[in-house]
């Protein structure tokens, strides 16, 4: 008692905290049940890798061997995607509430053995408990009941779609469970069976979970856990029988993703990096920005993908907000992941760490002024410090690359136009942070912001019914909410589709003309930015009959007319916010004035394509209703207003992508056209078209319709020419924000794989024919939802 | 006295001049009413509640550390009874319990038998202001009475400044005021300000805490604006609340008021207390409380001269959770002297 008695006087006069450590003995104890080497867990078993390679994880608080794992090769993710395949062919026919209550299990499973994934997790990953314990481990477990409930409605809400099938999905360090959670819980619910690599730093919670599953009856095979380095991550992305790829982690491997998959006709989903602004104005809660920033940047030791690393702070409170800040960075505290008293633990790695390291000592090179909080780190383990970089210029390195620890960079702005500039001034897209106690400002600059989440006085706050996702090169697909449902899932009418057949262009047979009155020579161009315009190369392209007959001739358009065309489609940006009455309006009326000169369109058609009159009329009469279906939706495609548990409201708005460019199908040339440019330009996107490369006519004989219909200038622009080749430049060009090409194998392969470059959203056929007649095929949500991206806005309520 | 506030107001003259009393920390002399900076005042309900839920998974005590930390509140209590049926005789039990809130063998076990550990104060109403000076002797622990038409504070007011004057002429060394919540509700800071500066006036070298009675303020911009005016107007504390409005201590109004304190501190350097009262009665809600104190404003307002709780059953909780420390056994109320 005397030494005790002691200490209870230095407390009472110092003041100071004390260690407050969790327990880990139930988690060493596992580990130690493990202590000879996990295998992969595969079909309902940990099973030994089939080279027998393995690697060791170690604990970034101190460095110390934490467990030995296997390394996954060919035979291995062979083995786990078999049985996944065999398993989910009988998961996708139970009924939705029977795979509503094995989500409700797992759910049910992750509270009863919270503290045990909580400590497990805190020790593999360096993060501290509170996180683990309050955050990660609830949220994960709420994803699964969210999930169990769309897996019981799934029938009713999702009757037009169908499973993907067997999903291989990697996952990052920095939230293991959680992203586990987030990639487990929808592909289950919605009938799919799982491959996962989980990140090699941090493959213990899987492995766990897996166990706990297997014992909470979650039938084999449906969660199959192959653990190892990039390498096995790379088989699995290319295996031929996965269906999707669901991939978290850097935006560098996600294009690699991209690009190895490009062609195969694997689904992808990317979750990628950010650097998301933290937008502070001068009407803002002071105090409570600063305590975000906090939440923003040293959650997690900021290894978080939507961390507000990027402060953005209105010039006349930039002083006091800075002052504030720094006092609060020297109250924070790190320790021991399990130190329940501490707000940072530790880096996940020593090479992170270094990595950190070096790019702030950059950023200092570069000018920055360096404030780091002096506190006591920890020794042994992987730490470092609550760091602000102010003054930090554009031009530097740290204001654009993502950090990807505690390090939050700081820069002035004058104006609400000059802080959505600056926030959006980035290739990323993740997530935004808006300050301001001045409701029109706040929401005026959330609407603006290019990001897939913007939290209104908040951050970093998530819920399973509230889709997330990014923009730009943060990646494409949502996870979580209705929207994060359609990526494990796949449209009905879409199956059974077979390859386009596509006849031969014919030869032109030259004929000379006779002495009867010949019809006025009409030329058709380019229609780009509202004119009528001459190719920039000025050659010409024939357009020729089925039987030979030269028709007529367009403009071989060329890279320089695409580029023509991408900077009037952005000149025409007002359109994204056009009311949707307006956009409705002028559909109804490309549709009035097509219908007036239906006749026209038709023979047209006929003479292009050789179909019979009626065939060309149907496909004209088609077209119009189909600018009926999206003059309808463009006032009714709306978004939905998500109640997460606090006391606000989430809004899910969908957003127009921007500007997209669109290579139509070789078929149909009037209504392959329409199908394509109309659901994009109704929810607010421009469009760059390229028209069928064989009937082109029909696309510029629209022009003088979209010239009568009010349709302002920029919003649609014909290039017409070689498909390939101008689809090509439009994959390649890193200001197009997505791309829709509908063709051959090749040109959907191609399409896929240049568009890595800035991330675009892709949508192509991979050479399967649609029925343009279809409606369940061709027309509505389908496209719609592919034409926005959700942006999620959080707006806590209360005075 | 028109004529005096309005001098007061107008210019940066401030009349009490910085001076030591019986409270190791300065008074606060005031400063004029600054009302662009009372009107600059943001709170975020949202963001204020997000911090405060979330520090108690960031801090934590245990063992000696948090015996420590819980004999440290007892030191902060403003031990309190403030009830109609009160009497001088269950005043002067209060007193004795001020005097020794902890048994002895339970300080002596925890190392702490030679240090004097009192409450703060005793709280009284000023019927009973001298009979706790009476009782409290010698023991150094200050009177407090509550004044100003305690709750409500709608008496007349000159007969509001005669009853502080009468309590500190009874002996309180601390004055706990009630402000007029109409001036707060109608946004009327110049008067807060003029009654607050009469208030402070009448106190002499009594410390004066102005009680905001933050139940009925409501909202949390209110709370933070009427902090700053009673700060400017020179409170020495800041209190929550009387106990007896609806809504009492909370973690979020504690924070805002924390905040409008580091806030004056950074204008002024003037370092003010903080009261919380009413609805502070477990041993685990304290800790919160003291986290947010040294969290936000830092170690110097976990001390009594900066840092009072206006608390009846507090210390009883407090007793138990000592005596568990020391011997390992849940405790019982009846074990420990009743106050």
């Amino acid at each position: 008692m005397t030494a005790a008695t002691s200490n209870v006087a230095k407390y009472f006069d110092d003041m100071s905290y004390g260690p407050a450590p969790e327990a880990d003995t139930e988690a060493r104890a596992w580990l130690a049940r493990h202590a000879s080497g996990f295998g992969h867990f595969i079909n309902g078993a940990f099973v030994p890798s089939a080279s027998g390679k393995s690697f060791d994880t170690f604990e970034p608080a101190t460095g110390k061997g934490l467990a030995r794992l296997s390394i996954g090769d060919k035979a291995d993710v062979d083995n786990a995607v078999a049985c996944a395949r065999k398993a989910q062919a009988q998961w996708a026919k139970l009924p939705g509430h029977a795979r509503a209550r094995h989500l409700y299990a797992l759910a049910r499973m992750i509270q009863r053995h919270a503290r045990l994934i909580s400590v497990v997790e805190a020790l593999d990953n360096g993060k501290p408990i509170r996180e683990t314990r309050d955050i990660d481990v609830p949220l994960a477990a709420r994803h699964f009941y969210h999930h169990a409930g769309w897996a019981q409605i799934q029938d009713t809400e999702f009757a037009d779609h169908v499973p993907v099938g067997v999903v291989g999905q990697i996952i990052p360090w920095n939230f293991p469970f959680l992203m586990l959670a987030w990639k487990l819980a929808p592909a289950l619910a919605l009938g799919n069976a799982v491959v996962l690599k989980p990140a090699e730093f941090t493959s213990l919670t899987a492995l766990l979970f897996a166990e706990l599953a297997s014992a909470a009856g979650l039938p084999a095979g449906l969660i199959n856990i192959v653990t190892g380095e990039g390498e096995t991550g790379a088989l699995l992305v290319d295996h031929p029988d996965v269906d999707k790829i669901a991939f978290t982690g850097s935006t560098d491997v996600g294009r690699i993703i991209r690009e190895r998959t490009a062609g195969s006709g694997k689904s992808l989903t990317l979750e990628l990096g950010g650097k998301s602004p933290f937008i502070v104005f001068d009407d803002a809660d002071l105090d409570g920005a600063v305590e975000g920033v906090v939440d923003a940047i040293w959650f997690n030791q900021g290894q978080v993908c939507c961390a507000g690393s990027r402060i953005l702070v209105q010039e006349g409170v930039s002083a006091l907000f800075h002052e504030r800040l720094k006092r609060r960075m020297q109250t924070l505290r790190v320790g021991q992941p399990l130190d329940k008293c501490i707000d940072m633990g530790a880096i996940v790695a020593p090479v992170q760490l270094s990595r950190i390291e070096s790019l702030v000592k950059k950023g200092i090179a570069e000018g920055a002024v360096l404030h780091q909080a002096q506190i006591d780190l920890p020794k042994g383990g992987s730490f470092y410090p609550p760091t602000l970089l102010s003054g930090v210029h554009p031009t530097s390195a740290v204001a654009t690359e993502e950090i990807f620890g505690p390090v939050a960079v700081s820069m002035t702005f004058r104006t609400p136009e000059e802080a959505i500039q600056l926030a959006n001034h980035t290739r990323y897209g993740l997530a935004a942070s808006v300050w301001s106690e001045t409701i029109g400002l706040a929401l005026n600059v959330a609407a603006k912001l290019a990001a897939g989440v913007v939290w209104v006085n908040a951050t970093n706050l998530f819920d399973a019914a509230v889709g997330f996702g990014g923009k730009r090169e943060s990646g494409f697909g949502r996870e979580g909410g209705r929207e994060g449902c359609y990526e494990y899932l796949k449209p009905r009418a879409w199956i059974g589709r077979k390859a386009r057949t596509v006849a031969p262009v014919p030869q032109v047979k030259s004929t000379a003309g006779d002495f009867a009155l010949p019809m006025i020579d009409r030329t058709a161009k380019l229609f780009i930015g509202g004119k009528q315009a001459r190719p920039d190369g000025n050659y010409s392209r024939p357009v020729v009959s089925p039987k030979g007959k030269l028709i007529g001739e367009v403009g071989e358009g060329n890279r320089k007319d695409i580029r023509n065309a991408v900077v009037a489609a952005h000149a025409a940006s007002g359109w994204a916010s056009a009311t949707a009455h307006n956009r409705a309006q002028i559909l109804y009326y490309i549709a009035e004035n097509l219908s007036g000169r239906a006749d026209a369109f038709a023979d047209r058609i006929g003479a292009m394509t050789g179909v019979s009159a009626s065939a060309a009329k149907a496909e004209v009469e088609a077209s119009i209703t189909r600018l009926f279906t999206y003059g309808a939706w463009a006032d009714k495609y709306e978004g939905v207003i998500h109640q997460p548990p606090l006391r606000g409201v989430a809004l899910a708005m969908p957003e127009a992508q921007g500007v997209v460019g669109v290579v139509c199908p070789p078929e149909a040339p009037l209504l392959g056209f329409i199908s394509l440019v109309a659901p994009l330009i109704a929810t607010g996107n421009r469009v760059v078209a390229v028209p069928s490369e064989p009937h082109p006519l029909a696309a510029t004989d629209f022009y003088s319709i979209l010239e009568t219909s009010d349709v302002p200038a920029g919003v649609v622009n014909i290039v017409t020419g070689p498909a390939e080749e101008l689809a090509k430049t439009l994959a390649t060009h890193n200001d197009v924000d997505a791309l829709w090409a509908f063709g051959t194998p090749e040109l959907s392969t191609m399409v896929e794989k240049l568009s890595a470059g800035n991330l675009k959203r892709t949508f192509v056929d991979h050479g399967k024919a649609t029925d343009w007649l279809d409606r369940t095929a061709a027309e509505g949500a389908l496209y719609l939802r592919r034409a926005v991206d959700i942006k999620n806005i959080w707006i806590p309520y209360g005075e | 006295m028109e004529a005096e506030i309005a001098h007061r107001r107008d210019t940066a003259d401030h009349a009490g001049s910085i001076t030591l009393s019986n409270h190791a920390s300065l008074r606060n002399p005031g400063m004029p009413l600054d009302l662009s900076w009372v009107m600059d005042t943001r709170v975020n309900l949202s963001a204020t509640e997000r911090r405060v839920a979330t520090l108690p998974g960031r801090r934590t005590v245990k063992k000696d550390a948090q015996a420590a930390w819980l004999l440290k509140a007892v030191t902060c209590i403003d031990l309190t009874t403030l009830n109609s049926d009160d009497t001088p005789e269950r005043v002067k039990r209060l007193c004795a319990k001020a005097m020794n809130p902890v048994r002895p063998d339970i300080l002596d076990a925890l190392g702490m038998g030679s240090r004097a550990i009192t409450t703060g104060a005793i709280c009284v109403y000023h019927r009973y202001v001298g009979t706790a000076v009476e009782a409290l002797g010698d023991s150094g622990i200050p009177v407090a009475a509550v004044s100003t038409g305690f709750p409500a504070g709608l008496s007349p007011h000159h007969l509001k400044v005669k009853e502080i004057e009468a309590s500190v002429a009874d002996g309180a060394k601390e004055i706990d005021i009630v402000i007029t919540r109409e001036h707060v509700l109608t946004g009327n800071w110049a008067a807060l300000y003029d009654e607050m500066v009469e208030y402070r006036a009448a106190c002499g070298d009594a410390h004066v805490k102005a009680i905001l009675g933050t139940g009925d303020l409501k909202t949390l911009r209110n709370v933070a604006k009427a902090s700053l005016v009673c700060m400017m107007a020179g409170a020495d504390f800041i209190k929550t609340s009387t106990g007896k409005e609806g809504v009492n201590a909370t973690l979020a109004v504690t924070l805002t008021m924390l905040r409008a304190i580091r806030a004056y501190e950074e204008r002024t350097g003037i370092r003010i207390g903080y009261k919380p009262a009413g609805g502070i009665s477990a041993a685990k809600d304290v800790l919160n409380y003291q986290f947010l104190m040294k969290e936000e404003l830092g170690r110097a307002w976990l001390e009594p001269d900066l840092f009072r709780i206006g608390a009846s059953s507090l210390l009883a909780d407090i007793e138990r959770q000592l005596e568990h420390h020391v011997t390992g056994a849940y405790s019982a109320l009846n074990r420990h002297p009743i106050g």
